[in-house]
């Protein structure tokens, strides 16, 4: 079977499938930020196959190179957030970080 | 596009690139071990630079595996080193509410896959030909036309986000 958009769009939709559960499921922070990874990695591929099959190759490619900068930054400050989380209450499970809920 | 029903080259290599995204993204999400998830990671960022490669964007494939696989990664290993008791059994990590999170997952995947596959999308004729140019030199040029106040921004928020980073990260001084 020829690849087509749809078959790109398929893998990223299970790709984001998984990001979505690591995010929802797991209790490690740095779990949950690895799944922030996975969806914004099926989202570029969303981008640059839009662009691709529908004959308007920068922009879409312009939109993914913006996603990877913020991918970048938010890797830096959250994983900033998440050590200082484990030097406050020595844990990074986010069911145990519930401090402002009591 | 060609009638002809043969796989090419390029076929072969889309489905080994999207198997490995999916199976090591399978490994990442439900791998007991956080530092397997970690380098399993790896692999799929891999896997999906080459799948920017097949749909003709080898600036970004290059991008993405110098700032995801030699930054990012690089920055979640340093936070499973320094969050996790390496000696203790500590590492392993465990899961909250799986029912839920299986369902929503299954629905929102259930929905997205039907809605990609029923839709009858926009699609150019010859676009799944592979185009041999480097879309450096336009990226570069459209950096520096139309998209220079996205980019300024951007280094902008690259420079607060270094700044926060280490704000954050720094240990309290003791009084």
């Amino acid at each position: 079977m020829h690849v087509t958009l749809t078959h790109y769009l398929i893998a990223s939709a299970i790709l984001f499938s998984f990001g979505l559960f690591a995010v929802m499921a797991r209790r490690n922070a740095i779990m949950v930020l690895m799944g922030i990874e996975l969806i914004l990695n099926s989202a570029n591929i969303n981008f640059i196959a839009f662009a691709h099959y529908g004959g308007m190759h920068l922009d879409g490619q312009m939109a993914a190179i913006f996603v990877i900068i913020l991918a970048a930054c938010e890797a830096a400050v959250a994983l900033a957030i998440v050590l200082n989380i484990y030097q406050q209450f020595n844990t990074v499970n986010v069911d145990e970080v519930d401090t402002l809920k009591d | 596009m060609t009638p002809d029903t043969t796989l090419q080259l390029t076929d072969y290599l889309f489905y080994f690139f999207a198997l490995l995204a999916i199976l090591s993204g399978g490994v990442v999400v439900f791998s007991r071990n956080i530092v397997h998830s970690a380098f399993s990671l790896m692999f799929t960022l891999f896997a999906v630079a080459g799948l920017y490669v097949l749909l003709n964007a080898d600036f970004l494939a290059v991008t993405q595996i110098l700032v995801y696989v030699g930054g990012i990664l690089v920055l979640i290993l340093f936070g499973v080193m320094l969050t996790n008791k390496i000696v203790d059994v500590q590492i392993k990590t465990g899961n909250i509410h799986i029912l839920p999170a299986s369902i929503i997952t299954a629905i929102i995947a259930g929905t997205l896959c039907g809605v990609f596959t029923l839709t009858d999308w926009f699609v150019v004729p010859d676009a799944g030909a592979p185009v041999a140019k480097s879309t450096a030199s336009h990226i570069g040029e459209a950096l520096i036309t139309n998209y220079v106040l996205p980019f300024e921004v951007a280094s902008v928020v690259l420079l607060v986000a270094m700044i926060g980073a280490a704000m954050i990260a720094r240990r309290e001084k003791k009084k």
